[in-house]
């Protein structure tokens, strides 16, 4: 018999895990630790824990896990991959288990044990769980204990991105500024790493039986299970929660051992502790500061931006309140007419930013006294409109203008304004005297300094510290310019090759600065930004940030030393400048009766079910949030022109039998990609033939959840995903037969190169097929079709119809024939509604928005209702098709090839010739071709003189980037027209 | 520097003063392949280079900074590599050209072109004329004509390209001298580049006497008889090519014991030639074209045919299928008329690995890939049901994307292949 013990080391991606196994199998030893970036180290430190059992003993010893490859190769150890091990001990210890589901600290991974067996693991986009869970936590600012806690009490759940922990992030900070139950965003957390796991892992495969939970102990905690219990109809029976689950990977490993050589504990210990010494970095770029003196100077140089000087205790006279709710932070400055600053706060808005303005306001009044009036308020952020209800402050502004006015205090000159915040980052141009050109981070790399700072955290550092640690550092890491999941990984791989913290300090920093010139700005050059640049925003507090941020655009830039206060400031200048009549800020005695209720609803007047938040305050005066329209405000409501929601109405109504007796058949049409504008075609040649229409029900999130299951991509485009819900809507109707046709051609307009569909649009009914388990034996129809070609289509579906359903081949020619009709008249009508838009809104002198995108954007499920939002703001809405006849063609800068896409380019061009048009861009994140036009549309319409507006939007409810964007562009249209009129 | 004209749209053109004196750059993607294919292009006349240059973190870099860094993976790299091998100092800016294939099918790789001008022009260099390979008809130069001849002896390169490759794949793990492999490739590029110097043209005879003898060297390299797992490399072309896109896998499946088996690059060819006698078929046109295009491809299939039976005549290694069997494994799968990106083919591929016992697949794809949504991701899922016995993992690849990420997952594939061989034994 084999006498050596076998030992498994496990070493993840933020603790090690050791195991050691007697040579009978029996766990003698297990041990579970952070390892705070020391991989090498606390992997031999752990193996010596165990010395007085192994000394003189032979072993077999095998390393385990994300970032246990690194020490493997280096210290020529064995290596098993980590699901393997996992799989191994799981066959011990629960032999029936049907799945298991292992959530690592950044790790999700499933493993289906029944009929074949799969292993999953989360792909290069879906973050991490465990440290998620970490994140919201800090976000909220409870312990993990804590919210769990809070997780139990729930009384509702929110819908919040399941994709990735950043997305996700963007949907409670919302919640949670409007005022939100900290309960029910506790327990939606929860459920979005459910949906995570569920949605992002089994791809089409069923959890269901035995199913064991694995992972450290950040990841089953008690609100979680019951998540999870929930969401997969699981009895205590089939879902197994077992003892050591943290160290399965690392049991796993020491099981495999048994088939690797065998060697002494001592010669182990030594390959290991060996391998402490080797550094393997590679991939490092050049010192933010070479020398103390260096820093000096850079911090002197900063310090010149400042605000004038002003003595709150012997100040008499008028004053100006600044506030900006931002997502994490609660800022507020209190100013002279000179801009000197008498009173400010930065803090955390830990979950609840009335509670924290109200405490603010009581020392603003406290130091005021009889000496100081205010004569004005403002407020900008993200908690703008609940703050400005809560204290009825004068005035509220949207955060670029507020920044702005705040960065031309300091340098009148400036044409480049960036702010990185705690969650967002904005960058804007500023181009005569109005913010133009604005870019936010998308969801997908939002994160910024938040991100920097649960590092810092997860490392056990202070933000404070652990910035500093970076700045005199000799070997910052090179980490990339991706979106901080990546980064995640960018720091595994550092921490593998030997990085030490301040390596990493440094390295993050410095990807911040590249994140934002790269892939928000886009920037090739500091010439592109500006000359004039001044950066803001806590983030920018930090000196790393700062440096690397000068290095990488070789120039200097101006940093106020209020630099984390500029929204607040540029609020409190604002309503200096506008001096409001009546300053109406609840005064002090008002504030001592303050009381503030939240309590959660949904919204009952729409489709769109609207997680609405109802906020009362003292005396009876009540703050709806939440809402994208003003049904629930109870208001009478004025809707204006709006052709996204005509062309949804009229759409919508293409179903049933028509003109025809429905003897044929009933025959199903999903109602997305491809269908969506040709489906006056499809509805006419069918009713004509004598089959009934089937149409999908419009999309709505549940569309989604039902075909969640069979998505393959998890980085495929929204409008495809919601493909799956809809077929499996159309089966559940019991048709006869699903019609989907694969479309490499559109229909040619004579605008582009060519007429292609984009790939997913062409061939995602061959996806849907492979994919969707009900549709092997269903009728599923995926003919090749090319409308394009008018004559011959006749021809070629005539004889698909006879030979699929012997429908004579003359009767389908006609019924082509009308169909042809039917679609040009719709696009007619289309145009023409477009034109009596148009005409109704210069009659009432209202800026027209073009809102350009594909005709599925129309799906309210996709667009998020940025429809209504847009009549909301005062805005007519009509569609890129309705103008983009109205210019020649013109050839492109790129290869313009799509229908769809070609028609963007045109409407571009009509819109620039028109003073009271304006363009909004939709674009669907993961859609590939956008990327392409998203620079060419940015090209026609600066050139033109417009303001380029693009949006992206995915499964993500919150409106809140979408509002600033468009509040943006409003306030510039209002200010260009100042200035014209001026 | 030439003088600098421009068509009606503004784009600046290749004439044919550049054609005498300016040096003209090729992407790297498949070095035997392209090395070759820079022959043919110098015979007629055109002075130019394939890179060499292969630092990825800079490469990238320079693409993340000039291309939208949405757009795919082999877009930011293609254009790195130029716009690097520009900065490199190496070539007169003044007196440089640019090639770039383009395939012009739905895929944004069509705009790979476009993207390059943007970034010329971002990076100051809009003096530099890029020129354009495709069978499409797009973008016409004074200064470069595809001519039949050019074309054939562009197939010819790509057979020669594939035939090395796919040996050079069986024997490099099996090798006892280490490095042994990769000179007789090396030895017979240069071998075949000498003879088309000497020859100036490719015949159908050479060609088969070539295979022969190709087939015949490799055979006589000492081999161990040791069985190591078989892995398939399929995807986005660029990525499951290049080492630069795809962090030389090739290299790490050597490394972890496996045996890299990677289909060739001519059934690409065939499949792009095909797509157009299919559009005749599924929404009419000219039959004339039709007959033009089948003429090209039954010559392309010639060739490939030669090969197979070339290798055929060495039972010891592995054959590839003829582009027929390909069209026929994916039709049960996908329709003839899906053609974007790497289309049908891609399936086929791994029908075709999976058929021939390569159980084990890798599928690579950019980030985001759009045709690889559906022809690769998108098929595993059935392929599995079909195959319970497949075992493919998809990766994806971008600048962000981490090494130790991709290989963890691939590990997880290679542990996956152990354990379904160790079944199969049971």
């Amino acid at each position: 018999m084999d006498m050596s013990y076998r030992i498994g080391i496990d070493i993840g991606s933020t603790t090690v895990k050791t195991v050691v196994l007697s040579p009978e199998g029996e766990l003698l030893f297990h041990s579970y630790e952070r390892h705070f970036s020391k991989v090498r180290e606390k992997a031999a430190e752990q193996l010596r824990l165990s010395e007085d059992l192994l000394r003189g003993k032979p072993v077999r010893a095998v390393i385990t896990g994300s970032a246990g490859l690194g020490v493997a190769k280096a210290g020529d150890i064995s290596f098993v991959q980590e699901v393997y091990a996992t799989a191994a001990a799981v066959n011990r210890e629960v032999p029936d288990a049907d799945a298991v589901i292992e959530l690592g600290g950044e790790d999700a991974k499933i493993i289906f044990f029944r009929g074949s067996l799969e292993e999953r693991m989360n792909g290069s986009c879906a973050g991490g769980t465990g440290a998620f869970i970490d994140q919201m936590a800090t976000l909220m600012n409870v312990t993990a204990p804590e919210l769990d806690a809070l997780a139990l009490k729930h009384e509702k759940i929110y819908p919040i991105a399941s994709r990735c922990g950043v997305f996700a992030k963007s949907d409670i900070q919302p919640i949670l500024n409007q005022g939100g139950r900290k309960e029910d965003v506790a327990a939606s957390i929860f459920q979005a790493v459910v949906d995570q796991t569920v949605a992002g892992l089994t791809q089409g495969r069923e959890l269901t039986g035995k199913i064991v939970f694995l992972g450290g102990p950040r990841t089953f905690l008690m609100g979680l299970r019951e998540r999870f219990i929930e969401t997969l109809k699981l009895d205590e029976e089939h879902a197994v929660f077992p003892e050591n689950a943290e160290c399965f990977a690392a049991l796993g490993a020491a099981l495999c051992a048994a088939d690797y050589p065998e060697q002494s504990y001592e010669a182990l210990l030594d390959k290991l502790e060996k391998t402490t010494e080797q550094t393997g970095l590679t991939n490092t770029m050049q010192p933010l500061f070479t020398s103390e003196e260096e820093y000096e100077a850079f911090r002197a140089r900063h310090a010149k931006a400042t605000p004038a000087e002003a003595d709150a205790e012997t100040y008499r006279g008028p004053a100006y309140l600044g506030i900006d709710a931002g997502s994490t932070t609660t800022k507020l400055v209190l100013i002279t007419p000179e801009g000197g600053i008498l009173y400010s706060y930065y803090g955390s808005n830990r979950g609840n930013p009335v509670s924290i303005v109200l405490e603010e306001l009581k020392k603003v009044y406290a130091l005021c006294g009889d000496r100081i009036e205010i004569k004005g308020s403002a407020v900008t952020g993200y908690g703008e409109e609940l703050i400005k209800n809560a204290f009825s402050v004068d005035l509220g502004l949207v955060e670029t203008v507020a920044h702005y006015r705040a960065a031309r205090h300091f340098d009148p000159k400036v044409d480049f304004i960036i702010d990185i915040g705690g969650q967002d980052m904005k960058c804007f141009k500023i181009r005569n005297g109005a913010v133009d050109s604005i870019m936010l981070n998308e969801a997908c790399s939002s994160g910024c300094g938040s991100f920097i700072e649960s590092f810092a955290r997860a490392l056990g550092y202070e933000i404070k510290d652990f910035a500093r640690l970076g700045l005199m550092d000799r070997h910052p890491v090179n980490l990339g310019s991706r979106c901080t999941v990546f980064m995640n990984s960018s720091v595994k791989q550092a921490q593998k090759e030997g990085a030490t913290v301040e390596d990493i300090s440094a390295g993050l920093s410095v990807s911040i600065v590249k994140n934002a010139i790269y892939k928000v700005i886009r920037a090739a050059s500091a010439d592109e930004l500006g000359q004039n640049i001044v950066v803001q925003g806590g983030t920018f507090l930090n000196d790393a940030v700062l440096r690397g941020f000068e290095q990488e655009l070789g120039r200097n830039v101006t940093r106020p030393t209020i630099a984390g206060l500029m929204g607040a400031y540029g609020a409190a200048l604002f309503a200096l400048d506008r001096q409001p009549e009546r300053p109406a800020l609840l005064s002090a005695e008002a504030l001592e009766s303050f009381t503030h209720q939240a309590r959660p609803t949904t919204c009952n007047g729409c489709t769109n079910h609207c997680s609405l938040t109802i906020n009362t305050f003292d005396g009876g005066r009540r703050f709806i949030s939440g809402n994208r329209c003003s049904k629930p405000l109870g208001k009478a409501h004025h809707e204006l022109p709006n052709l996204y929601k005509y062309k949804l109405e009229r759409l919508k109504t293409m179903q049933g039998k028509g003109e025809g007796d429905g003897s044929r058949g009933r025959i199903g049409l999903p109602f997305g990609l491809n269908i969506y504008e040709n489906l006056p075609l499809w509805y006419t040649l069918f009713t004509k033939l004598n089959f009934e229409v089937v149409l999908s029900p419009v999309s709505d999130r549940n569309t989604y959840k039902r075909g969640q299951r069979s998505i393959p991509s998890d980085t495929v485009c929204y409008p495809a995903k919601l493909m799956h819900g809809h077929i499996e809507a159309l089966l559940d109707a019991g048709v006869d037969a699903v019609f989907y046709p694969c479309m490499s051609y559109n229909f040619d307009e004579g605008k582009g190169d060519n007429n292609y569909n984009c790939p997913v649009v062409a061939y995602y009914p061959e996806l849907l097929g492979a994919n969707v388990p009900r549709l092997r034996n269903a009728r599923y129809l995926t003919p090749y079709v090319g409308l394009h070609r008018p004559k011959d289509f006749r021809k070629k579906f005539a004889a698909f119809m006879k030979a699929e359903f012997g429908v004579p081949e003359k009767e389908t020619a006609a019924a082509v024939e009308a169909g042809y009709a039917a679609y040009h008249a719709y696009k007619d009508e289309v145009r023409e509604k477009g034109r009596e838009y148009i005409e109704a809104a210069r009659r009432e002198g209202r800026t027209i928005l073009v809102l350009a995108g594909r005709p599925y954007h129309v799906d309210p499920e996709i667009n998020h209702g940025i429809d209504e939002l847009i009549g909301s703001l005062g805005m007519v809405l009509i569609t890129e098709d309705c103008v983009c006849q109205n210019v020649e063609k013109q050839s492109r800068k790129i290869l313009n090839q799509w229908t769809y896409q070609a028609r963007m380019y045109d409407a571009a061009r009509y819109v620039c010739t028109q003073p009271d048009m304006q363009l909004v861009q939709l674009i669907s994140f993961g859609c590939g071709t956008d990327a392409i036009t998203s620079d060419e549309m940015r090209d026609i319409l600066e050139s033109g003189g417009k303001l380029y507006t693009p949006i992206k939007i995915d499964d993500i409810n919150n409106l809140g980037a979408v509002r600033i964007r468009l509040r943006s562009l409003v306030a510039a249209v209002e200010e260009q027209a100042r200035a014209k009129g001026a | 520097m030439a003088k600098l004209v421009y068509d009606e749209t503004g784009r600046l053109l290749f004439t044919k003063e550049m054609k005498r004196d300016y040096t003209l750059l090729i992407p790297q993607m498949l070095p035997i392949h392209f090395g070759m294919m820079r022959m043919c292009l110098q015979k007629h006349g055109y002075n130019c280079v394939t890179l060499d240059n292969m630092d990825q973190k800079a490469i990238a870099e320079l693409g993340l900074k000039y291309v939208h860094n949405d757009t795919c993976y082999p877009a930011l790299l293609v254009i790195g590599q130029l716009i690097d091998a520009i900065n490199s100092g190496k070539y007169d800016k003044d007196r440089l050209g640019l090639f770039i294939t383009q395939t012009g099918g739905g895929c944004r790789a069509s705009n790979y072109i476009h993207l390059l001008r943007k970034a010329l022009k971002k990076a100051g260099l809009e003096q530099v004329p890029v020129i354009s390979i495709n069978l499409s008809g797009l973008e016409k130069n004074p200064g470069f004509k595809l001519t039949i001849p050019l074309i054939l002896q562009l197939v010819f390169s790509i057979v020669y390209g594939d035939i090395i490759m796919l040996l050079a794949n069986q024997c490099r793990p099996y090798e006892v001298k280490a490095g042994e492999t990769d000179a007789l490739a090396a030895a017979w590029q240069d071998r075949l580049v000498n003879e088309f110097q000497r020859t100036g043209s490719f015949t159908m005879k050479n060609l088969r006497r070539n295979f022969d003898r190709i087939v015949a060297d490799f055979a006589a390299i000492e081999r161990v008889k040791t069985e190591k797992p078989r892995v398939g490399v399929v995807g986005e072309i660029y990525v499951k090519y290049s080492p630069l896109g795809n962090n030389n896998l090739e290299r790490f499946l050597l490394e972890e014991g496996a045996e890299p088996v990677v289909p060739g690059l001519v059934d690409f060819v065939i499949f792009k030639i095909y797509n157009r006698d299919v559009d005749v078929d599924l929404y009419g046109g000219s039959g004339l074209k039709k007959a033009v295009v089948r003429l090209l491809q039954g010559y392309v299939e010639k060739c490939q045919q030669a090969m197979i039976d070339a290798v055929k005549k060495c039972p010891e290694f592995r054959a590839p299928s003829p582009f027929s069997h390909l069209k026929e494994l994916a039709a049960n799968y996908l329709g003839a008329g899906n053609k974007m990106g790497e289309g049908w083919l891609l399936t086929a591929e791994m029908l075709e690995l999976i058929g021939d016992g390569t159980n084990n697949i890798v599928c690579t794809q950019p980030f985001g890939c759009l045709p690889n949504h559906i022809v690769g991701k998108g098929m595993i899922r059935r392929l599995k049901d079909d195959y319970p016995e497949s075992n493919i993992v998809a990766i994806d690849y971008d600048p962000g994307a981490t090494k130790i990420n991709q290989e963890n997952r691939i590990k997880l594939m290679l542990a996956n292949a152990g354990r379904l061989a160790g079944k199969m034994d049971a």
